[in-house]
């Protein structure tokens, strides 16, 4: 075992991607000798030099499309948005061209998009949001959240290897933690099975990306006063592990579900609704949800907090409903 | 290709696009799809430049570039007919159709969409260097999105093997390209990347011929892109229903005055290349070609619905 992070094994992930496959590379903004906005990349320049580790002028749809056709040609771009936000301007090439390739001309498009969501760190509305949403509902991409190293890593590598476009989530206040890790990376985990970071009796907690994170010490606390919620990281959202999720459900009875973004028109509605369709006979609570405010994220950092789904929150949901 | 199957290709495309405005109006087939009559030189000139290994890309505006690369006019035509033998298995109409076994790397329906994506194309032959250029086609309207800006200076800083081929064939939709572009000279925007711009007369197959495999010899010596402007005009309405409001009759006689079909078929008559005799017969073929075409499409199976839950992912 190891201490690293998020970044570390991400980086070392990537590294070991391009050594195995020569068709992968990067592409981005100033990821190259700069190495990232978050560093991610910083180093692999010199290992794998410009051609691979490949910086791109400020032109998220031009670079986008070019990957998808590079995808479509042979090779297995992975591509970095420096922010998610970012991603809008880049949203025609995603969801008109690579979401329908395998759908509609019966074509591979190994192709990996790899972004940090997400506020927290003050970067005010144009660089805090979680728009995982805006791809939830285009069938035909993939997605990816992990919460910790050792399945970003493992998500990763199948992503890298997926003959599909993924979308891949990269939380920025993941990206400083240290987790405990083997010492070899982990073997690619298959797409579309939670974790469940925390079994337990008494409620279900589903979340993915940072949120799982904070699911699990919420959890731990919990435990501490004599709840035992179950806690269950998504992993992917798409394919979503339904199966998982409404086993849960039907166990504890009650479900509250996390989510970074705005609770209005969320992937958190989304979870709700299948949980209904799949466990609504077994179910003790209404669903809940604690989300985002409906309203950009703030500069300010007692702003921002406001419009973050609030840690107390969770707390306080499970001792009402325990209490 | 030699210049009779040049002029066989073009009256053949000419009658499939023909053929598929009667069948809208028959009600034999649905959605829509946009015709290339008038531009039939452009697609045909280009293809008849490109070696083997080349690759293309199309637009909304498509039938033309893809049966001049070599597409199978019955798995087109079976497409528009929403038939299993279609290219896309009847998911992709027109507009979405690829088949990159001849290096035919398709459109999306959005204006403007593959621009991009045909330089992924190039920077995968680059990367692999197969010595393969790519064409991506586009129209006078495309040019004003911003991903064509965006994706000439990606390819020029780049040096990518693509060929950027506008067609300005006078309209965006019902908008001439004088009310659509600051500057209507779509070639000048070249010299903003610092590339060559060439505008060549989109209606003389031999004058699109020459100029595409100069300019695609540019590209193939890595000396990187160059943008091809094809001056032509669209003969046809936009897509299937269109009243022409926005032009008069005259100005599209005085169009017709100028047909690239027209315009090749008198030179090669004038050179002794062609007689009537055999114009008249590759005329007929290339006729029964299309009716083939429809007859294999009208007698397809349809495509299964259930086909659809296996394949959202490869
Ligand atoms: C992004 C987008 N905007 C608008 C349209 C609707 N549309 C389809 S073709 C077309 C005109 C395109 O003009 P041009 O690029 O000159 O090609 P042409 O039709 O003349 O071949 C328009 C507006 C579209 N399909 N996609
Ligand atoms: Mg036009």
């Amino acid at each position: 075992m190891r201490s690293v992070t998020f970044t570390q094994l991400i980086r070392e992930t990537l590294a070991a991607e391009l050594r195995r496959d020569p068709s992968v590379f990067l592409m981005g903004e100033d990821i190259g000798v700069y190495g990232g906005s978050f560093g991610v990349t910083r180093g692999l320049i010199d290992e794998f030099g410009p051609e691979r580790i490949r910086d791109t002028p400020i032109s998220e749809q031009a670079l986008t499309g070019v990957a998808i056709g590079a995808a479509v040609a042979g090779q297995r771009p992975v591509i970095e948005i420096m922010f998610m936000d970012f991603i809008t301007l880049a949203v025609d090439q995603l969801v008109n061209m690579a979401a329908k390739l395998h759908p509609i001309y019966g074509r591979p498009c190994p192709l990996v998009i790899r972004t940090p969501p997400g506020g927290g760190r003050g970067y005010g509305a144009t660089h805090s949001q979680s728009l995982e949403r805006l791809f939830a509902g285009v069938p035909g991409i993939k997605i990816a959240a992990p919460s910790n190293a050792t399945d970003a890593s493992a998500l990763l590598q199948t992503a890298i290897r997926d003959n599909n476009p993924v979308l891949f989530l990269e939380h920025k206040l993941l990206y400083p933690q240290r987790f405990d890790v083997e010492d070899d990376l982990p073997t690619p985990l298959p797409f579309g099975f939670a974790r469940v970071a925390r079994e337990g009796e008494d409620l279900t907690i589903v979340a993915w990306s940072h949120q799982a994170f904070i699911a699990e010490r919420a959890a731990a606390q919990l435990a501490a006063e004599g709840i035992d919620a179950e806690v269950i990281d998504l992993r992917t959202l798409c394919p979503l592990d339904i199966d998982t999720l409404a086993e849960s459900a039907r166990r504890t009875g009650r479900v509250m579900i996390l989510e970074e973004g705005p609770k209005t028109g969320g992937f958190a509605a989304e979870i709700a609704a299948q949980i209904m369709e799949h466990a609504h006979e077994y179910l003790e609570k209404p669903v809940r949800r604690i989300a985002g405010a409906d309203f950009p994220i703030p500069s300010a950092k007692n702003l921002e907090a406001a419009c973050l789904p609030a840690y107390d929150d969770i707390l306080a949901l499970a001792r009402e409903w325990m209490g | 290709m030699d210049t009779i199957q040049a002029y066989s290709l073009m009256c053949m495309i000419r009658l499939f696009e023909e053929a598929i405005e009667r069948l809208f109006l028959e009600g034999r087939i649905m959605g829509t799809a946009h015709t290339c009559i008038g531009q039939e030189a452009v697609a045909v000139g280009t293809a008849a430049a490109l070696e083997t290994r080349d690759a293309m890309t199309t637009t909304h505006r498509g039938h033309g570039h893809f049966l001049a690369r070599g597409a199978d006019p019955k798995r087109v035509m079976a497409e528009l007919f929403g038939r299993e033998t279609g290219y896309s298995r009847g998911r992709g109409g027109s507009q979405m159709m690829m088949d990159p076994s001849i290096g035919f790397f398709g459109a999306n329906g959005i204006t403007g969409g593959s621009i991009p994506f045909a330089t992924g194309v190039a920077l995968d032959a680059k990367l692999r260097d197969t010595g393969r250029v790519t064409v991506c086609f586009f129209g006078d309207g495309a040019s004003n999105q911003g991903v064509f800006h965006e994706t000439l200076n990606l390819a020029a800083l780049w040096k990518l093997p693509v060929l950027f081929v506008v067609e300005n064939n006078g309209y965006a939709m019902s908008t001439p390209t004088a009310r659509g572009l600051a500057n209507p000279h779509i070639a000048d925007r070249a010299s903003a990347y610092g590339i060559t711009g060439v505008s060549v007369d989109g209606n003389d197959f031999f004058a699109v011929r020459d100029c595409v495999a100069q300019h695609a010899a540019v590209c193939r010596a890595g000396q990187g892109p160059v943008l091809l402007e094809c001056v032509t005009y669209r003969l046809s309405g936009h897509s299937r229903g269109d009243p022409r409001v926005y032009r008069s009759r005259e100005e599209e006689a005085a169009a017709w005055e100028n047909d690239p079909i027209l315009r090749l078929e008198t030179r090669l008559k004038a050179d002794g290349t062609l007689t009537d005799a055999t114009a008249k017969t590759l005329r007929e073929k290339a006729q029964a070609c299309v009716d083939d075409a429809i007859r294999f499409a009208e007698s397809s199976p349809l495509p299964d619905p259930a086909s659809l839950q296996e394949d959202l992912f490869a």
